[in-house]
């Protein structure tokens, strides 16, 4: 037992994991590609024209693992920053760090997916619906927690101010989300419900299942490209860097 | 708890002897609600429609213009590191500053709200509950926005940089202080909205005086 808990933080060292995320990457990138090749041809080929959406369904296949994913993603950052402010581990820090854009990245897809979507089947390119909007605000919080490191020069600090403002954001994210949610049922009467989507088909629900795992390693694959990048950065005065660098 | 009032007191004198800085705070409040309806007509149904959201986003925006002070001047010439040092906890002493700060920049806000909402032709009982509805929420404004403020001490662009981070964190509050006002307005009763923000008021009196003092930490590192 004890000599797993040591393994285990041993790749808390950013020495150790540098190696061990540049082996990962390889796999990480081929099941992306596995998943993604699978999840786009079963979600153009295979799943069937809607009924009532037409072909213009199919940008859900994009969307939704885009919106699940820049969901997750704040969830696994504050995770890691949280772990970082706990142990005082400086991977965990990094991981927070390289994992933002590809929040933020998220984030935006989901919301320019949602517009594309929503000017042929609602008639506009944005309506304040409780989803857009937390969203919107979530993609905000991925923007600030980006800002702050990238204020603060000694990475060290930014780590943890930025592991304050993630956890400070992941409290707040449901109270948001609730709070846009009754706002919206005040303001306006249920223009559009997207809770009585007719049910899919079960391609659609492969294609869409698919296609998040295929967001998900490829969100794994860059966070390890950016943490390895980060990793030299932030060492590049040790003498192990000069070696893997040569 | 002598260690808080004493912070507390220090604070309120230390703002009373520049009044300048928190008067501005106060009439930034004053001009940007008198601008809308310069910007959007005289048109009183509408105005009144829209007072509630105009009243508090302008007190949103008020109440950031004066977080910088929070933390800045104290921790520009040590003090604030002599309050992490000194044996009263300095999660007591940032609660105080906290609480100078919502007396000095939030509740004037508060006591100005009803002369403006008058401006937008609201009536007596729709006036108490935007009071109260201030009452509850300014104080939540100035807990969230003293995490903010400690995060981004002595940051390159700390003033936009603070903006970025606070108000998306601002917009619970500003959602239900405003849809009391607009609940109480339709006559469904402001009750929910008000339990709620004082619930979201109690959490952030625990968490955030806490969430500060750790980010003050770092700032001192």
């Amino acid at each position: 037992m004890r000599q797993s808990i040591i393994q285990w933080f041993r790749f808390g060292s950013p020495q150790s994991f540098y190696p061990l995320a540049g082996r990962m990457i390889p796999w990480f990138w081929a099941a992306a590609a596995a998943f993604g090749i699978a999840g786009l041809w079963l979600s153009f080929f295979v799943a069937p024209t809607d009924a009532q959406q037409g072909e213009g369904y199919r940008i859900i296949f994009v969307h939704v693992p885009a919106s699940w994913m820049s969901m997750f993603i704040y969830l696994v950052m504050a995770f890691w920053a949280g772990l970082g402010l706990a142990l005082n581990t400086r991977v965990s820090g990094m991981m927070a760090q390289a994992l933002a854009p590809t929040g933020a990245l998220m984030a935006a897809l989901s919301l320019w997916t949602g517009a594309l979507w929503g000017k042929p089947m609602w008639g506009a390119w944005w309506v304040w619906d409780a989803r857009l909007t937390s969203e919107l605000i979530l993609f905000f919080l991925y923007l600030g927690f980006m800002a702050l490191q990238a204020a603060i020069d000694d990475p060290r600090r930014a780590d943890k101010a930025g592991a304050i403002l993630a956890l400070v954001g992941v409290v707040n994210i449901p109270i948001i989300y609730f709070s846009v949610k009754w706002w919206n049922t005040l303001h306006q009467g249920s223009t559009i419900n997207m809770n009585k989507a007719p049910s899919m088909a079960h391609t659609m629900l492969w294609g869409m299942l698919l296609m998040a795992l295929c967001f998900w390693m490829y969100t794994i694959a860059v966070a390890l490209v950016r943490v390895r990048a980060i990793i030299l950065e932030r060492e590049r005065h040790t003498d192990w860097v000069k070696h893997a660098v040569e | 708890m002598n260690a808080f009032l004493a912070t507390v007191r220090r604070d309120l004198l230390l703002a009373l002897r520049r009044k300048s800085e928190v008067l501005t705070a106060v009439f930034f409040f004053v001009i940007v609600t008198s601008l809308f309806p310069l910007g959007i007509g005289p048109e009183p149904g509408l105005l009144k429609k829209i007072a509630p959201g105009i009243l508090w986003v302008a007190a949103l925006l008020a109440t950031l213009l004066g977080l910088p002070r929070l933390f800045a001047a104290d921790h520009s010439d040590g003090t604030l590191e002599q309050m992490a040092l000194s044996p009263s906890p300095l999660g007591l002493l940032v609660a105080g500053k906290i609480l100078a700060h919502w007396l000095l920049c939030g509740l004037p806000l508060v006591l100005l709200a009803p002369v403006l909402g008058l401006q937008f032709d609201l009536d007596a009982s729709t006036l108490g509950i935007l009071t109260l509805a201030l009452l509850l929420g300014t104080p939540l404004l100035s807990l969230i926005g003293a995490i903010g403020a400690a995060l981004t001490l002595g940051l390159r662009g700390g003033g936009v940089l603070l903006a970025l981070l606070v108000l998306p964190l601002y917009i619970p509050a500003l959602i239900f202080g405003a849809g009391a006002v607009e609940a109480h307005i339709a006559g469904l009763g402001a009750g929910g909205h008000l339990s709620l923000l004082a619930a979201m008021l109690a959490l952030a009196v625990f968490f955030a005086p806490w969430a500060t003092t750790a980010a003050v930490r770092i700032a001192l590192e």
